[in-house]
């Protein structure tokens, strides 16, 4: 694989309109008209201005649930409530199993939101089938387009951004992307922001995986590129890890009242992140997971000590 | 996937524990009463054992292929796959093994029975038993539902550990070509309990691998005793 050589400026952007845009971020509540003790604070995608909720819905493994008539009603129970607490984006893909379909099972249910932001990914080798794939998985989210495409674990980017582009360009979705996970080719990610005009990235990042401090997520900044967070609880496995101690007293101080909610809070305070999307097959978890980005969040001295906090346990 | 070889099996696992054993679950609710009647072929499988013809041994080996076509199109193709993207390939498999059985075992009758005398013999046997009689009780005794028991015949696990009993227990010639779909199914299925973090991964995987190494230390015993 070669790594691009073309480097273009960041689209349609100057750092200092970025960091406009982020300094206004906490205005978008009152321009929308929520409050914000019940509605998720929101960041602007940094290509278009468009806020987006700090909190999205992945569905990985939660929502691969076959055809599980009772499961897919819990599945449309989840969606419902992370609706209902101010969610937009979705996120998935023709890797997780039954999990479009699931996803288009609760769109019809429930009756897609107007403001549903769509987010998939194409994951194929033959560039030339890509578009038949995303085809395929529109059909099962049963939408007329998706919002933003990514290239799954950068699988034959080369040949699939392209068609991105064009598809972007011919009004068939709105932004493109591209997306690794478990801390993997962090190095060519970062070759294809500095190439492409990419609107998302969306990468793993969570209170014990740092890596994406160092250079992606400064870079996204500069580029002007959303950042998505997978993984923020690491697979469930992060949980159980901090379960084992008392929550710090000081959490209060950023309106958390769960480990969930100070690893949450954590990640979407970051300022180049613009959605972290937890995956969860409970009620009680959405609204949780909701919640965390309606309170208060961390600043960057507050950032360093919940790092250095979970470091030491 | 890019880069497969360096993610490990729990990061590849794409379903949960409660979908995996909720499959099983309407799986059987739909198929019952026909457990009854896998459960009856395995019985016959014993009796015909008994037996030892050479038509006897034709009928076990018809009704494992059976047994195996059932799982490939039903549990696989139909179930499975609707959870996990291997499970097409699981199901060419079973089909393949099917396929075998009628081939070797019912057309050319290559698979022969003799009394259950040398330890492989009785290894055989009791996996045979233990894959029929026992397998279907060790959900419920970690306390799932009856209703997601694994039966021969109509899952894979039990279906795999009995062909393989029934492999060891037959006579003077193993048929090789049968052994590997049933030895690494269960090395499959093992890894996919481990990374579902099931108390009893170990115990298929176990049972297969006890099995190959009967079955080697057998052969080279008596590759040994014919050079001499």
């Amino acid at each position: 694989m070669t790594a691009p050589t073309r480097i273009s400026p960041p689209p349609n952007n100057t750092r200092r309109r970025i960091l406009g845009m982020i300094a206004a971020a906490p205005l978008l509540l009152p321009m929308m008209g929520l409050s914000r003790q019940s509605r998720p604070a929101a960041r602007p995608i940094l290509s278009s201005g468009e806020p987006l909720p700090l909190v999205g819905l992945g569905s990985w493994i939660t929502f691969n649930v076959g055809n599980d008539q009772a499961a897919r009603d819990a599945s449309a129970e989840v969606m419902r409530n992370f609706f209902q607490a101010g969610g937009r984006l979705i996120d998935s893909s023709p890797m997780y199993g039954s999990s479009q379909e699931v996803i288009g099972y609760g769109l019809k249910k429930l009756g897609r939101p107007a403001d549903l932001f769509a987010a998939d990914k194409v994951w194929i080798s033959d560039g030339d089938e890509g578009r038949a794939q995303m085809e395929a998985s529109r059909r099962h989210w049963g939408i007329p387009r998706f919002d933003l495409m990514q290239v799954h674990n950068l699988l034959s980017w080369q040949a699939h951004l392209p068609t991105l582009f064009a598809m972007k360009a011919g009004g068939q979705l709105r932004y493109v992307g591209i997306t690794t996970s478990h801390g993997r080719r962090h190095g060519e990610m970062e070759q294809i922001m500095k190439a492409e005009a990419l609107d998302f990235i969306q990468l793993s990042y969570n209170l014990y995986d740092r890596e994406a401090e160092q250079r992606l997520l400064p870079l996204a900044l500069e580029r002007g590129i959303a950042v998505i967070v997978n993984r923020p609880f690491q697979q469930g496995a992060l949980l159980p890890r901090l379960a084992r101690h008392p929550l710090p007293p000081w959490a209060a101080e950023i309106d958390c009242s769960s480990w969930a909610q100070f690893a949450l809070k954590f990640i979407i305070s970051h300022p180049a992140v613009t959605c972290a999307i937890p995956a969860t097959t409970r009620i009680a978890h959405v609204v949780e997971n909701m919640a965390a980005a309606a309170g208060r969040l961390p600043d960057k001295a507050m950032r360093a000590r919940m790092a250095a906090f979970v470091d030491n346990l | 996937m890019t880069e497969w070889w360096s993610y490990s099996l729990r990061d590849l696992l794409m379903f949960s524990p409660h979908t995996y054993y909720r499959l099983f679950e309407l799986y059987n609710i739909e198929l019952w009463p026909l457990q009854l009647i896998a459960l009856a072929l395995g019985g016959s499988v014993f009796l015909l054992w008994r037996h030892r013809s050479d038509m006897a041994a034709r009928a076990i080996a018809a009704i494992l292929a059976l047994c195996w076509l059932w799982v490939a199109w039903a549990y696989h193709w139909q179930r499975y796959a609707t959870i996990s993207l291997a499970a097409d390939y699981y199901a060419l498999a079973f089909a393949l093994e099917a396929l075998l059985l009628l081939w070797l075992g019912v057309l050319r009758g290559r698979l022969t029975f003799a009394p259950a005398g040398s330890v492989r013999q009785r290894f055989g046997l009791l996996l045979f038993l233990l894959a029929l009689l026992c397998f279907p009780l060790i959900g419920p005794l970690q306390g799932r539902s009856w209703l997601q028991a694994e039966i021969f015949g109509v899952a894979p696990d039990p279906t795999a550990l009995a062909t393989l009993g029934i492999l060891l227990f037959s006579g003077v010639r193993p048929v090789w070509w049968l052994f590997p779909i049933p030895a690494i199914w269960c090395l499959v299925s093992g890894a996919t309990l481990w990374a579902l973090d099931a108390p009893d991964f170990m115990i298929t995987p176990l049972l297969a691998l006890l099995t190959i190494d009967l079955m080697i230390v057998n052969g080279s015993l008596k590759h040994r005793t014919s050079t001499h």
